[in-house]
């Protein structure tokens, strides 16, 4: 027979080894923060390279279809997010290595499938939109999928990432009343939202 | 009043065991070397437990080859969950006794 104390510490190290194995908890936030920034500058030089002069608010439908400007939008999206997700990957790697975990586990490979579901399907959808002309959705589509993405993933990792795929669906839905306006939708789902959700995951746990 | 300490299981105290049947009571089924690692402990120490685990046949063993390696999986069985429970509502009264 134990003492009690050790029988708490049992019950302690239970706790511990449900919650370690059953979610990611090497995610960081401060890549998430950083992400936001990518897709900020992302969606600046978006705006100067398709829009510029003509003020951010005005509504417009017209300098989409010219020549390379849907390819332009589409070469800066990769290289957004090419940039997040190596910046994700390096800081995960690093935080799991702090806590003696390795980043490649059962965890992670469940968190990519179930993600991967709605973000492929979203982003074939969103191909075959832009191929049919369907330009004014685009932005809509993604937000709304990303969301859907993150809130299947978030069973396998911080309470967080639920509440910021709720925010991109509803942002998504409202963007898609408006469209034309996909930019600033993009920027404010992308950008803001990460910085703001990256910022609170900083704090509550990695410092 | 019973004495709660009757009802914990003899096999499972021990934390290593405690700690694998965790692992395997929120996964479908997780194998040798993820376990090793999630554990932090040697093949050995961690080989010995599931030893004693798979006796009592709280947990079932599947091998196979991936990638033309050996690769162990270990699932919990029934008996296996419901041994955990009761072993976990026994701590809990335990510790609350004591309070």
């Amino acid at each position: 027979m134990k003492d009690i104390p050790e029988y708490e510490k049992d019950l302690a190290s239970i706790r511990t080894m449900m919650e370690r194995s059953a979610k990611f908890l090497s995610l960081s936030g401060l890549s998430g923060v950083l992400a936001g920034i990518y897709a900020l500058i992302g969606a600046g030089a978006a705006y100067y390279l398709v829009q510029y002069p003509a003020s951010l608010f005005d509504y417009r439908t017209y300098s989409i279809r010219e020549g390379g400007t849907v390819l332009v939008l589409i070469f800066i999206a990769i290289v957004v997010l090419a940039a997040s997700i190596s910046t994700g990957l390096w800081f995960s790697n690093k935080k799991a290595k702090k806590s003696g975990l390795s980043l490649w586990s059962p965890t992670t490979r469940r968190l990519i499938v179930n993600i991967s579901i709605p973000l492929v399907t979203g982003g074939i959808f969103i191909l075959v939109m832009l191929y049919t002309g369907h330009f004014g959705l685009a932005a809509p589509a993604s937000l709304i999928f990303y969301g859907l993405a993150l809130i299947q993933g978030s069973a396998n990792t911080y309470d967080e990432i639920r509440y910021l795929g709720f925010s991109e669906i509803i942002l998504g839905l409202i963007s898609a009343i408006y469209p034309g306006y996909g930019l600033i939708f993009w920027a404010l789902g992308f950008g803001v939202l990460h910085i703001v959700y990256g910022a609170i995951m900083y704090n509550k746990y990695d410092k | 009043m019973k004495n709660p300490f009757d009802n914990l299981d003899k096999v499972l105290e021990h934390r290593v065991r405690l700690q694998i049947m965790s692992v395997l009571v929120t996964n479908d089924g997780y194998e040798f070397n993820s376990l090793k690692e999630m554990l932090g402990i040697t093949d050995g120490n961690l080989a010995s437990h599931i030893k004693a685990l798979e006796r009592e046949k709280y947990l079932s063993v599947s091998k196979s080859f991936v990638d033309r390696k050996p690769n162990t999986r270990y699932k919990i069985t029934e008996r296996g969950k419901n041994a955990f429970k009761k072993h976990l509502d026994a701590l809990e009264a335990v510790v609350k006794q004591q309070r």
